[in-house]
Parts: C-alpha cells; sequence; structure tokens
C-alpha cells in the first residue's frame, strides 16, 4: 500500500451532489456528535453555576466562551482533512518556536510560565501544541509507508519528544502528558510493532527512578507521594484528595441535590470551578449524576472512535483517533485524579471545567473530527 | 487497494484500544461506585460523616454567670458578652501576606504578630486577641483571614470596683472564680454551657445554625447581705482616716447584730478588680476575714462576762487599782496613771489594764477562756469566706497568772477583725450567738445563747459608759444615738516579741445602745502619730455608725424631748 495510491482514490469533484444535502451536511457538522457536546455543555454550565456560588457572571462568561468555542468548531470542520495535512509540518515548525519563546518571554503565574503575550491577547502556546503534535505525527506517518518502521518510529519520537520536553520544562507536567499521549496515539494507531511498545514499556519502567530522582520537581514528587498516602499531609498537599473524596463519597447515590454540596458550597473543596468541579457534580448529583456525566463521556467518545475507523483517508484516521483518545485520556486522568485514582496534574474535565483555553483546543478538535466526518459522507454518497 | 488502505488500524489493534479505553472507564465507574455507594466503611456513609465533620461543628454556647447583687438587687458584678479572637498557627502560618492587615486590625505590630506566630508554631490554637467589644471582633473577622476565628466569651465587670474588691474577688480570664466570693460560690454562679450544631465554611463561619442542640442554662445569681450604700460609706470612711493617720491599713466590719448579715465589708489597701494590670499582691487580702491580730482591750466586756455570771461581781462593785499597777509574776502590769477605786463599769471605761487583771485572777482559772469560747473566738466566723482564718484561742492544762491575767486583756490570742464583730453581736443580740453570712439570709440561723439576756444588756450598759464623757471613746458617740462600744490598742507581735513603737488600734462597738441593731468594728494597722484605738479607730466607728443608722432608717434613741419638740416645730413650719 503506497501513499499515492491512497490519495489517488480521493474524490476529486463532490460538487454535483450539492443539491441533495442536508443542512448538517452542508455546514460539515455531525448532528450526532453536536447534540452530546452540547448537552455536555449545558450540563457543564449547571454545575459551575454550583460551583461558583451561583455567580450568574462566571457562568456567563463561560456561556461566552463556550459560543466561541463553539464558532470555532464549525469553522473548523470546513477544512478537509488534506489541507490539514499540508499545513502539519508548517504548523509544527511554528508551535515549536512559540513553545520556545515561552520560555524566554512567557508569562504565568505560580513559578510556571505558560502563557505567552501578544498584543494584549494572552495565549498558551501549549496548547496549540495538543492539536498540532497528533496533525504532525499522523502527516509524517501517513506519508510513509505503514506501518511505520523502526527509523520511521524513531522518527516519530523525536517529534513527539521535543514539544513535550518543552512543555514539561515550563514546568507544565499534566500538558505536557497530553501532549505525549497524543502523539503516541497517533503511533499505536498507525501500528507500530508491539515489539516496540513492550521494550519501549520495559525502557520507561527502567527509567522511574531516574524520573523521580532528577526530573521531577519537589511539588510533583509530593504530589505522587499524597496520592499514595494522603493522609501523611492532610492539612498540605493531601488536602485537595481528601477534600474531593470527602466531597464524592458523601454525595451517596442521590447526592445532597443542586446548589445543596456543603463540601463545595463551604469553600472545602479547591479548585471547584475548573480541575476538581466534577466533585461538585458528584455530591450534589450522587451517582445517578456522575453515571449520566459518564454515559455522557462514552457516548461521545463512541461516537469519535466511529468517525476515525469510518475516515477513508489515513491522515484522517490517524489524526481522529488521536483525539479522540486525547479526549478520553482529558476524562480519565481528571476523574482519576479527582476520585484520588491517579496524581493530581491538574488536567480539566473536558467542555465541564471553567476555561477558555482548553475549551477552544477540545472544540477545534471535534472540528476537525466533524470535518473528517463530512468528507467521509461525501466518500459514501 | 480501498481494503488495504481501509485498515492502517488493524481489527486487532482496534480491539486494544477499545478494551483498554473499556477497561480505564470500568475502573473509574468502579472508584466512583466505592466512594459513593459500595465502601461502607471507607466509603459512602464514612465519607458522609467526613463531609458533616467538616461542616458541621458542635458550638460551645458559653453560660452567663450568674450576677452577684447586694441586699437591694444593686449589682456588684455582671457579665457582659464580649469576643475573643483566636487563631489556628498552622492555617495563619501560610497567610503571611495577610499578616500585616491582621496584625493592623489587631493593633499589634507585625513583628510581634510574628513572634506570637513563632512561639505557637506548633499548636494548633492560640489567643490573637481577648475580649474584644464584638464590633471590634467582627471587623477582624471581616478580613477573611484563614485560620482565624471567633469565640464568645463574657466578660466580669464590678461597678463598685475597688469598693467592693476584696469581698467579691475575681474571676479569671475564662470567668472562673479565682478569689473571694467569685471563688466560694463559683460553682452556683457558673452555668452549665450549651452546644448547637452548626453549619461552618473553611474559614469558620457560621452558615447556619441547624439545631439547637443543648441550650447553654445561665449560672444562679447571688444576693449578698452587702448593702452597697453602707459598704461605699464605710469604705470612704476608711480610705478617709487612713489618709489622715497614715496607717498601712485598715478595716471595717458592719454586722447586722439581729440577722447575723455582714451589712459591710471594706479593707484598705484595695485594687480595682476590673483592671488588675498592676495589682500589688498585698492589697488583695480580705484582711477582715484573714488578717489575724491580738484583740487587746476590746476583750475586755468578755473577761466582764466571766466577772458578772460568777455571781461575785456587779456593774456595780468596786475594785481598788491603787497604785496602778501591778505586779503579775515577773510582769508589771500598768494603768495609765492611778485611777484609785473603780467600779467594774468603771473598769471598762478607763480599760484599767490593773482592775481588769485583779478581776480575772480572782476567777476560776479557765472561766475566761471558757467564755472567750463562747463568744466564738479561736473557730471560723461560718461566713464560708476562703480562706477564713479562725484565729487563735490556746487552751492551756496549767494556766499561769501572768497568761490569765493577759488573756483577761486580749492578748496571748488572736482573733480576725470579722470574728470581733461576731462577738459584740452576742451582746448586741441579748446574749444570742450566731453565724455570720455575706449571704441574704431568708430565715434565721441556727443560733444559741451563750450569755443571759441580762447580762448582756449589763455589758451594753457599760459600754455605753465607755463612749460617755470620762470614757476612753467619747470620740466614738454618734448625734442623736446612744452607742456603746470598746476602744483596743495592741502592740503588733513581731518576731521575739512585741514592738515599741507599732500598735493595732482597735474600735468595736454597738448601736444603737437601747436597743442595738448593728455592730461595727474598725481596725487600723499601725497608724502614725496618735495610735490609741479611741483617736484612730473610734472616730471611724462614728462617722461610718452615724451614716449607717440613718440610712437603716432606725429611730434615734437619744433626743431630748424639747428638742425633739423643735424638730417637728420646724418640720411644721
Amino acid at each position: 500500500m503506497s501513499q499515492s495510491d491512497f490519495l489517488r482514490q480521493l474524490p476529486s469533484g463532490a460538487g454535483p451532489m450539492y443539491s441533495q444535502r442536508t443542512l448538517s451536511q452542508r455546514l460539515r457538522i455531525d448532528p450526532v456528535m453536536l447534540f452530546l457536546l452540547l448537552l455536555l455543555s449545558g450540563v457543564g454550565l449547571m454545575v459551575l453555576y454550583s460551583a461558583s456560588d451561583e455567580n450568574a457572571a462566571v457562568v456567563l462568561r463561560q456561556g461566552r466562551f463556550l459560543s466561541v468555542a463553539f464558532v470555532v468548531m464549525v469553522l473548523v470542520a470546513q477544512l478537509h482533512p488534506e489541507q490539514l495535512q499540508r499545513w502539519a509540518p508548517f504548523a509544527f515548525i511554528g508551535c515549536i518556536l512559540l513553545l520556545i519563546a515561552v520560555h524566554f518571554m512567557g508569562v504565568g503565574a505560580k513559578g510556571a510560565q505558560r502563557w505567552l503575550s501578544l498584543g494584549g491577547f494572552r495565549f498558551q502556546p501549549s496548547e496549540l501544541a495538543k492539536l498540532i503534535m497528533p496533525m504532525t505525527v499522523a502527516w509524517y506517518l501517513s506519508s510513509h509507508p505503514l506501518p511505520p518502521s523502526w527509523r520511521y518510529t524513531a522518527a516519530s519520537l523525536v517529534i513527539i519528544f521535543v514539544p513535550t520536553v518543552l512543555v514539561a520544562t515550563q514546568p507544565d507536567l499534566g500538558t505536557s502528558i497530553l501532549i505525549a499521549a497524543s502523539g503516541m496515539f497517533v503511533l499505536f494507531l498507525g501500528g507500530i510493532s508491539w515489539t516496540f511498545i513492550f521494550s519501549a514499556f520495559g525502557l520507561l519502567l527502567a527509567a522511574a527512578w531516574p524520573m523521580w530522582e532528577f526530573v521531577l520537581h519537589d511539588y510533583q514528587r509530593r504530589r505522587i507521594l499524597t496520592l499514595l498516602n494522603p493522609e501523611s499531609d492532610k492539612l498540605g498537599a493531601g488536602w485537595n484528595i481528601i477534600q474531593s473524596k470527602t466531597a464524592i463519597g458523601s454525595g451517596g447515590f442521590e447526592g445532597k441535590g443542586w446548589l445543596m454540596g456543603t463540601q463545595s458550597h463551604l469553600d472545602f473543596l479547591p479548585e471547584s470551578h475548573t480541575d476538581f468541579i466534577i466533585a461538585v457534580l458528584a455530591e450534589e448529583y450522587g451517582l445517578r449524576g456522575v453515571l449520566l456525566l459518564l454515559l455522557l463521556y462514552a457516548l461521545i467518545i463512541g461516537r469519535g472512535i466511529w468517525i476515525s475507523t469510518q475516515a477513508k483517508h489515513c491522515f484522517g484516521r490517524l489524526l481522529g483517533g488521536s483525539i479522540i483518545l486525547t479526549f478520553f485520556v482529558y476524562v480519565f486522568v481528571n476523574m482519576g485524579m479527582v476520585s484520588g485514582l491517579l496524581p493530581v496534574v491538574g488536567v480539566p474535565l473536558p467542555l465541564v471545567s471553567q476555561g477558555g483555553t482548553s475549551l477552544v483546543t477540545l472544540l477545534v478538535g471535534f472540528g476537525i473530527l466533524m470535518g473528517i466526518y463530512a468528507d467521509e459522507r461525501l466518500v459514501h454518497q | 487497494m480501498a481494503k488495504q488502505v481501509k485498515a492502517p488500524i488493524s481489527p486487532w489493534r482496534f480491539r486494544v484500544v477499545v478494551a483498554g479505553l473499556l477497561v480505564l472507564a470500568a475502573m473509574l465507574l468502579a472508584r466512583t461506585l466505592t466512594l459513593q455507594v459500595l465502601d461502607v466503611d471507607r466509603g459512602y456513609e464514612f465519607l458522609q460523616g467526613q463531609g458533616n465533620a467538616r461542616t458541621i461543628r458542635s458550638e460551645v454556647i458559653p453560660a452567663h454567670r450568674g450576677m452577684i447583687s447586694d441586699r437591694n438587687g444593686e449589682p456588684l458584678a455582671v457579665s457582659t458578652p464580649v469576643a475573643s479572637i483566636w487563631a489556628n498557627p498552622r492555617e495563619l502560618g501560610k497567610q503571611k501576606d495577610a499578616w500585616p492587615k491582621l496584625a493592623r486590625a489587631l493593633s499589634m505590630s507585625v513583628a510581634e504578630l510574628s513572634r506570637k506566630m513563632e512561639r505557637y508554631s506548633n499548636s494548633q490554637f492560640m489567643y490573637l486577641r481577648r475580649h474584644l467589644a464584638p464590633q471590634d471582633a467582627k471587623a477582624i473577622l471581616a478580613l477573611k483571614v484563614p485560620g482565624v476565628y471567633l469565640q464568645r466569651e463574657y466578660r466580669r465587670f464590678y461597678p463598685a470596683g475597688e469598693v467592693t474588691a476584696h469581698l467579691l474577688g475575681f474571676t479569671n480570664i475564662d470567668d472562673r472564680g479565682q478569689e473571694g466570693l467569685e471563688l466560694a460560690y463559683d460553682e452556683w454562679l457558673n452555668g452549665e454551657p450549651g452546644r448547637k450544631r452548626v453549619l461552618k465554611d473553611l474559614y469558620g463561619n457560621i452558615i447556619r445554625e441547624i439545631d439547637a442542640g443543648k441550650e447553654a442554662s445561665p449560672g444562679k445569681s447571688l444576693q449578698l447581705s452587702i448593702d452597697l450604700r453602707l459598704q461605699y460609706l464605710a469604705y470612704r470612711e476608711l480610705k478617709a482616716a487612713l489618709k489622715r493617720t497614715g496607717a498601712k491599713a485598715g478595716s471595717v466590719v458592719i454586722l447586722d447584730s439581729k440577722s447575723g448579715e455582714v451589712l459591710a465589708m471594706v479593707n484598705q489597701p484595695s485594687y480595682n478588680p476590673n483592671n488588675r494590670s498592676q495589682l500589688n499582691p498585698s492589697a488583695l487580702r480580705n484582711r477582715a476575714v484573714i488578717d489575724m491580730f491580738e484583740p487587746g482591750s476590746t476583750v475586755k466586756p468578755m473577761t466582764l462576762v466571766a466577772a458578772l455570771e460568777s455571781g461575785r461581781y456587779q456593774p456595780d462593785t468596786e475594785i481598788n487599782t491603787h497604785p496602778g499597777y501591778i505586779k503579775v509574776g515577773p510582769k508589771l502590769l500598768e494603768d495609765h496613771r492611778n485611777y484609785g477605786v473603780l467600779t467594774v463599769a468603771e473598769v471598762l471605761k478607763k480599760s484599767s489594764q490593773v482592775g481588769t487583771t485583779k478581776i480575772a485572777l480572782s476567777l476560776d482559772e479557765q472561766e475566761v477562756w471558757r467564755v472567750f469560747q463562747r463568744f466564738g473566738f479561736g473557730r471560723d466566723t461560718g461566713s464560708g469566706f476562703p480562706g477564713e482564718s479562725s484565729g487563735v484561742l490556746p487552751n492551756r492544762p496549767n494556766w499561769r497568772a501572768i497568761e490569765r491575767a493577759t488573756l483577761s486583756f486580749g492578748y496571748g490570742m488572736t482573733v480576725t477583725n470579722l470574728q470581733l464583730a461576731q462577738a459584740y453581736s452576742v451582746f448586741a443580740n441579748h446574749g444570742v450567738f450566731q453565724p455570720v453570712s455575706m449571704l441574704k439570709r431568708q430565715e434565721p440561723a441556727e443560733h444559741r445563747q451563750v450569755i443571759a439576756p441580762k447580762v448582756a444588756r449589763q455589758v451594753v450598759d457599760m459600754l455605753e459608759l465607755v463612749t460617755q464623757p470620762g470614757g476612753t471613746a467619747t470620740r466614738a458617740r454618734v448625734a442623736a444615738y446612744r452607742v456603746g462600744g470598746k476602744t483596743g490598742t495592741s502592740h503588733k507581735a513581731v518576731a521575739g516579741g512585741y514592738a515599741e513603737d507599732r500598735y493595732f488600734s482597735l474600735f468595736a462597738g454597738v448601736a444603737p445602745a437601747s436597743d442595738p441593731r448593728i455592730v461595727a468594728v474598725v481596725t487600723i494597722d499601725e497608724p502614725e502619730g496618735d495610735y490609741f484605738g479611741g483617736l484612730v479607730a473610734a472616730p471611724v466607728f462614728s462617722s461610718v455608725v452615724a451614716d449607717a443608722l440613718r440610712l437603716m432608717n432606725i429611730a434615734p434613741d437619744d433626743v431630748e424631748p424639747e428638742a425633739e419638740g423643735e424638730d417637728r416645730g420646724d418640720a411644721a413650719a
């Protein structure tokens, strides 16, 4: 299977079918996915209203972010995957430059430089990297024979490694893991050999000790230690986990009711608007609420996987798969950390946590997915 | 070709991905199930309890300490609500940014605050400021500095200040009695703190009350026998006397002789119980109850009781005190001058040592001692005051003559001011002895007749003579009232004997003499210059008793009939 053969298979003139297309087809969006995303955003706003102590301004602000993000999503959906493929290498280089710029002229808070200020507009290049990384790896792999040989695998790893390190040293461990993961997913979906995967795992385990000793920051080590034994530092690093576990657990099956959560409303739960928002939901809506939320995420992820597998284009398939798996990682890492399964790494709960930048990134990802979906529907017709 | 292209994700790999997602999703599901529903011990119920434990707090409701009032309901000690600010140093330690504004609100310097933080850095509790006005405390809490909390308390105030200081004592900063009646009746005054359950946020602010729990039961109030008006004027007169005589200390006690109630009890030096920052420990003692002294001549009336009871003496029985001194064993006992032949009543009037000695030595060996015992010397008065002294009245298997002689005029024994007042109330109360009380009596106390009413009457009449011209205590007289009493001047006992030039001046008396209602005892410790009881203590008695009799609406018993008529005429005009 050669790439040039594959490209020749692409339908070139889709024009004649225009008149028969539905509105969603003309807008190049997936109505099912859109509905699920809107539903999730709605739930998010409701929980945010409670988490912000019934502050309507906070909710309105988030609503504005959501509107912008959804518009951006629809705009991105207009792009064809092959356009993205063409731009990927240039985007990658630009992204690397921005990440380097962050190190020299970035601004930030709490000991981390993550933001770049451009003419009054602040943004996080690391967010950009989350999307450009899978695009680049997908571009690289799909322009070479699949499954990738050792040589291409190694080259892909370098592509993954550079931005990951740049982000990790900002330092922003959570985002760098997500970025690395999004690249790795492409590699994995691209079919790298199992031998490679297992040896990589072996290496990773072997590298764990030097990582612990020399690479991780004190606060990161403390987070991991605290995870293993939160009781060791109840008022310090363990506070977040203990409070969030208490919030979740005290919700029980039925929950305490909307706006009735004591942990969150009485300020015991830290970061209740952002990373720990699911604890608010769990406390107020109980297990029922959590299950409903999990179901929503499962439907979104299922739909995303389905779209990716249906893609005719190798690039789109790899990129779509990576985007949806990264989305899953978001959900898993966030819920895992809030419920005490994973260390606290600062990953927001997608579409529910407060915050604009990550929202845009996420929905741009879904825009790309929808673009892939729109193209594959063209193929079907 | 298309098929090949369609499978860059091999079916196997796809299955692994889906399986992986499912496994991870199952982990999340299991986790939330465990936390929320399944695990009862460590999960749902435990964490629900934990959630409540964080937010639902049991608040102590401080109980209001009972009020102490005088016999007319005038407040003497009242508790007012105040607020204290405390901090958890571990939490506050993380809020260094907030220290300057917190210190400013507490009106202390940042350095002071950090010193305090340093000292308590290992503990979870320290007071920042205690006993603030509630609104000041609210202003500090409004800063919302995490780790700074409010505690409601009560603070004791003493409206009469130093006038009632010794009697009432005071409470400590936790409002528990430390001295005086506050200590003696602490259990009674101190209520039972209550509890309520409240919902609190992270900063300790109460969001709402969940239920009342247990109400605080306030302490019971205490009504004293003291009459604040008498207390005030006794204090005023005593203070003035000390200034006049340059004495070191002094006490005045006024007893209601009918009921045995203490109407006033004051001491000098005193202190301000509302501000004890510069407290002189020697000012702390309730000297009237605690300090013991040799009563001197003030017990001569009791010696005469023994004489009258023997049947061998009547008030007009003559005793030859010539030549003004008498040798008892190795000692020479002297009068101020040679009084010649005196009646028993005149022995008291002139306070003759020689006459008293002759009488005492003519009686049975233990007679005087037994009478003294009946008057309550050597036993506490039953006032229940903390640290009360019972005085010393030693009994001896063999009394030497000099010991019998000196005992008869009040040496070789010690009493307190209150004991002396109690003893004099026997004369005033027709020979009835009863315990004294600092609380208002609702019903008569257990009492017993210790001397015959006739003897008591005779002694009161003789005491009255003492204040008549030619007596030692003319300056104890009160206009329009007949009063009786006895002076006393004792050398102060020091190590190895008696001090030549340091005296205790005393006056104990009853009024009005026709039907005594009050007993007053004045003691002045180490007056400078004049030191005779008749010169130093008697004037205090006079002015205190004059005001007291008027305040108590006691009818004058020494009014000339025509003078009375004139008064009426004036009133009519």
